[in-house]
């Protein structure tokens, strides 16, 4: 059964309104898209996670370029919780459009900050109203009227500081490194953020109760995004070809790839060691990508579901033709076009099985930031070791919010470029045959185009093959490449990215979970073990085929509960189909999918209905 | 009377013709495919080209079947159908060192394929991409093709009321470098052409008419080889000097058109069609927007331009094949890492 209606702002009830409450709550900031709202939101995450306090922020826009309603969500949590929380205390109306109903979804002692003349206060008497008038203080410090739109944002960073106590020099220097080198452009925005502060300063009273104050939870990390962080993994891995059809939410991963290697990756001479190719289709993406995989480059696409959907054919054959290929999936909304800019973890089950045939692949489930840097490195090593198609799978959440995270770490191993074979080692052996097992572990041994041995060569295709690689539609002779090939995905339950074990406190209740789902459940569990004194396992799972650690997992608990973003409880069926029968029935499901990401509340919610706590 | 053992010719890189040769085709009898694939190994063996140093690429269908019967030594990948361009554009970017030969049919270019097929020749990928171009589908049992003539009749009696698609002109427009249509059944055209696009350096795309002999080489077909005998036009006749051959002068300059191509060889074209100039776009996409009106299969070299960038050119990649650079070279050190951590803080 599916959560309850997860719309933003449903009442969690009143907040205390004497007791002050420091670093924890939520900000949400309602304006139009194309307002240029986003640098101020940055500012302003930032300048919480400055002073030291965890800090996530989530954005929740539409499919649309300008001028429809859009929500940035800040989260502070002195816990360092930063999955989307299920309500906003504080809301940041700039939207004439949304602010009423905005204002009606805030908890009873929220705080309102608003345009003045949008007469707000007379929808509700429970709640503190901040009105600002935007447009007249804007004009004052912005003679250019076509920059206003963009400078008004700064204001309200400005009086947000004022009103949670944030130094204002610390937004200061956190401006200063967004606009690093654009004087005359800090100058103009520091400006609005201080005529903001200064309103705020002269003519508001503080009377709600919440505070930011310095932490010191915060000092070594960094903010960063899935998509940049699976970009810095590609290009740490030493991707040399990129092949890609822009998709929201998927995008930025090529971008922020591009960027890198156009940062890191030329020779002195000037000339690219990469090579990125915007394809005309995402048929064309993966087929570049597989055309680059076999002859021996390190090659990746990413995309969303509708691109998957078109990979399908050429997965297949990549599956069957054994060639490696790292395909990034940053999961939005389903099915078809769906919701484009919102999230979901939906297509674990499409993925798993694409295209026709018996056809199934490698899937790596990364569920933090450094997780996104280091599977990512991972599937290319994969790939390249297991000659096939690896997807790693993330979601718009994960990929296009910004995270706090541990910094990265260098990669301690040297790159894993598979069984290749040289011309000497032809020489050495008089010949190979490509798709034969002589080394126990499922994998024949491949060459590359361009090696210089009359017994390099080989024939690659789609068509029925023997282990020489000779066509063949003889019923034995077929059949042993569809086993062995299924003996290799066997092995690859020990090469994949292990669970890791969040938590073992010896329950007989356990969770599994993927992805972005994390940091919601990590929530929820604390909930459950502080409001219910319940304590609860939870494993999370990096990788599909399952390791044998997941079987275990469910072995040694009563009851499984399976937490993810879809409706069809699609990480419990894959697990349906691994499990033992007797454990399938451990097995219930906890399903968010109405493109918000989930919640702890959500989580907690459905837990204590479904044990009767 | 005992003889000295003839010693099998060589090619200048001291190669037989033997190490150029593929497996046995499986392709009907008297398939124009097959001349096709003898000719490829003629124009690789002359040429000197190391098989070793070959990609052969192709689609699905039976034309997508010849690679297998020619250069054994090459390898060779057959994908899925229509998809001859994506993969190719991969592997050469992978590693572009490589001379790279795909061949595909008038179903896998034209109809499925014609997505990436154009993009191809946007990117002037520097491939030689082969059309044998039948007009049916054969695999299937002989389906009209997008390039079959309007008018055109099938064994079952079936009249094509659609226009065909002239892959020449869409290419010359579109942005190959290297335009030409020949017949499987003229040996020496074919080699010719064949010889100049090994030694170019773009797309080269061949529309090699190939007749089926099981569906479409009937009265009423305009892809027979009785058709094509008859109503074959080169607008040029083609002479290729490779850059390791002895130069030859004794032509009348007037008559010929001479290119000089990027690896120091030549190609001469005498003028058959009157004035016509193969580095003039438009005029060759009207010559073959007339021709189609007037019912006539010109042959021949259409459009050359050899200072055209390819691909590889615009992305500015190393001398190197990306495929094999040492991770020294691909995995920035950790300075780059720990310097964008520092900016992330």
């Amino acid at each position: 059964m599916a959560t309850a209606d997860l719309a933003l702002g449903q009442p969690e009830g009143a907040l205390s309104t004497r007791q002050r409450v420091t670093n924890d709550f939520s900000i949400n900031v309602a304006t139009v898209n194309g307002s240029g709202s986003q640098s101020a939101n940055s500012v302003l995450l930032k300048s919480i996670f400055a002073m030291g306090v965890p800090v996530s922020g989530k954005n929740l826009f539409p499919s649309n370029i300008a001028g429809q309603p859009t929500w940035y969500i800040i989260r502070a949590s002195s816990e360092g919780y930063v999955a989307r929380k299920h309500d906003s205390e504080i809301l940041v109306a700039l939207n004439p459009e949304t602010a009423l109903a905005d204002v009606l979804a805030l908890p009873a002692g929220g705080v309102v900050i608003h345009e003045e003349n949008l007469k707000l206060d007379q929808a509700r008497g429970d709640l503190f109203y901040y009105p600002v008038p935007f447009d007249k203080i804007t004009a004052t410090i912005c003679p250019e009227a076509k920059l206003r739109k963009l400078v008004k944002n700064m204001v309200y960073v400005g009086v947000v500081a004022r009103m949670l106590a944030i130094d204002l020099g610390v937004v200061e220097s956190c401006l200063l490194r967004q606009f690093a080198k654009k004087q005359k452009v800090f100058d103009l925005n520091f400006g609005a953020v201080k005529a903001g502060f200064d309103y705020a300063q002269e003519n508001l009273t503080k009377q709600d109760p919440f505070f930011i104050e310095r932490m010191n939870a915060t000092a070594g990390k960094i903010i960063i995004d899935g998509n940049a962080a699976c970009g810095m993994g590609a290009v740490f891995a030493g991707v040399t070809v990129v092949a890609w059809y822009p998709i929201t939410p998927s995008t930025s991963v090529v971008e922020a790839t591009t960027d890198l290697l156009k940062k890191l990756r030329v020779t002195p001479e000037g000339k690219a060691t990469f090579a990125v190719v915007q394809a005309e289709d995402e048929l064309a993406a993966i087929g570049t990508v597989l055309g680059a995989g076999w002859a021996g480059a390190r090659s990746m696409t990413s995309t969303s579901g509708p691109g998957i959907s078109l990979m399908a054919e050429f997965s297949g054959l990549g599956y069957y033709a054994e060639i490696p290929g790292v395909i990034f999936d940053i999961q939005r909304t389903g099915p078809s076009t769906g919701m484009p800019t919102r999230t979901q973890q939906s297509d674990l089950l499409s993925v798993a099985f694409l295209s026709h045939g018996d056809t199934k692949h490698v899937i790596l489930l990364p569920g933090s930031m450094k997780d996104c840097f280091e599977l990512s490195q991972a599937a290319f090593d994969l790939a390249e070791r297991m000659q096939t198609p690896v997807f790693v799978l993330s979601d718009l959440d994960l990929g296009m919010n910004n995270w706090m995270s541990e910094p990265f770490d260098y990669p301690a191993k040297p790159l894993d470029r598979g069984k290749v074979l040289t011309a000497e080692d032809l020489e050495r052996l008089g010949g190979f045959a490509r798709y034969r097992d002589v080394d126990g572990d499922a994998i024949g041994w491949r060459t590359l185009p361009g090696t210089r041995h009359s017994k390099a060569a080989y024939f690659t295709r789609g068509s029925g093959h023997n282990d020489a690689a000779a066509y063949t539609e003889n019923p034995g002779e077929y059949q042993a490449v569809m086993d062995r090939l299924a003996l290799k995905f066997e092995k690859a339950r020990k090469l994949v990215p292990a669970p890791v074990m969040v938590r073992d406190a010896g329950s007989k209740i356990g969770f599994l979970a993927f992805g972005s789902t994390d940091c919601a459940l990590t929530e929820s569990l604390d909930q459950i073990r502080k409001r219910y004194g319940v304590e609860a396992d939870y494993m999370r799972v990096r990788a599909w085929p399952f390791t044998q650690a997941i079987h275990d997992f469910v072995a040694a608990h009563e009851r499984i509960y399976v937490v993810e973003q879809n409706r069809d409880a699609q990480l419990a069926s894959l697990l349906k189909l691994d499990l033992p029968a007797g454990q399938v029935v451990k097995l219930r499901s906890i399903l968010h999918y109405n493109g918000l990401p989930v919640d702890a509340e959500s989580i907690t919610e459905e837990f204590v209905h479904r044990e009767g706590l | 009377m005992a003889t000295a053992a003839a010693t099998p010719k060589v090619n200048h890189i001291g190669l037989p013709i033997l190490d150029y040769r593929g497996g046995k085709s499986t392709l009907c009898a008297g398939c124009g495919h097959n001349a096709i694939s003898e000719r490829i190994i003629d124009a690789f063996f002359e040429m000197g080209v190391e098989p070793e140093r070959v990609m052969k690429m192709s689609g699905i269908g039976c034309s997508s079947k010849s690679p297998a019967y020619f250069m054994s030594r090459a390898h060779s990948f057959n994908g899925v159908h229509g998809r001859m361009p994506a993969i190719s554009t991969g592997a050469i970017l992978a590693n572009h060192t490589m001379t790279t030969i795909g061949v595909s049919g008038d179903g896998d270019t034209a109809s499925i394929g014609m997505g990436q097929f154009v993009h191809l020749l946007r990117r002037n990928l520097p491939m030689i991409y082969i059309i044998e171009n039948n007009g049916v589908y054969g695999l299937t049992k002989g389906q009209f093709s997008a390039t079959a003539d309007l008018g055109s009749r099938l064994k079952t009696g079936v009249v094509n009321d659609l226009p065909p698609i002239d892959t020449c002109a869409l290419a010359i427009q579109l942005g190959a470098t290297f335009v030409g249509r020949s017949f499987s059944g003229d040996k020496k055209q074919l080699l010719s052409m064949l010889k100049a696009a090994i030694a170019h350096k773009g797309t080269v795309l061949l529309d090699v008419i190939s007749p089926c002999v099981t569906f479409n080489d009937h009265e009423g077909s305009t892809k027979s080889y009785k058709f094509m005998q008859e109503n074959d036009e080169p607008i040029n006749e083609i002479g290729f000097v490779a850059s390791f051959d002895e130069i030859e002068v004794d032509y009348d300059s007037g008559e010929i058109y001479e290119v000089e191509m990027h690896d120091g060889s030549n190609l001469r074209l005498r003028k058959l069609l009157e004035d016509y100039d193969p580095t003039d776009k438009a005029n060759a996409v009207r010559t073959l927007m007339e021709s189609t009106d007037n019912d006539e299969i010109l042959t021949g070299v259409f459009y050359i331009n050899t200072e055209k960038p390819t691909f590889i050119d615009l992305l500015n990649v190393v001398d190197e094949p990306l495929a094999t650079l040492p991770e020294s070279v691909t995995r920035p050190p950790k300075s780059a890492l720990d310097a964008l951590m520092a900016a992330l803080k």
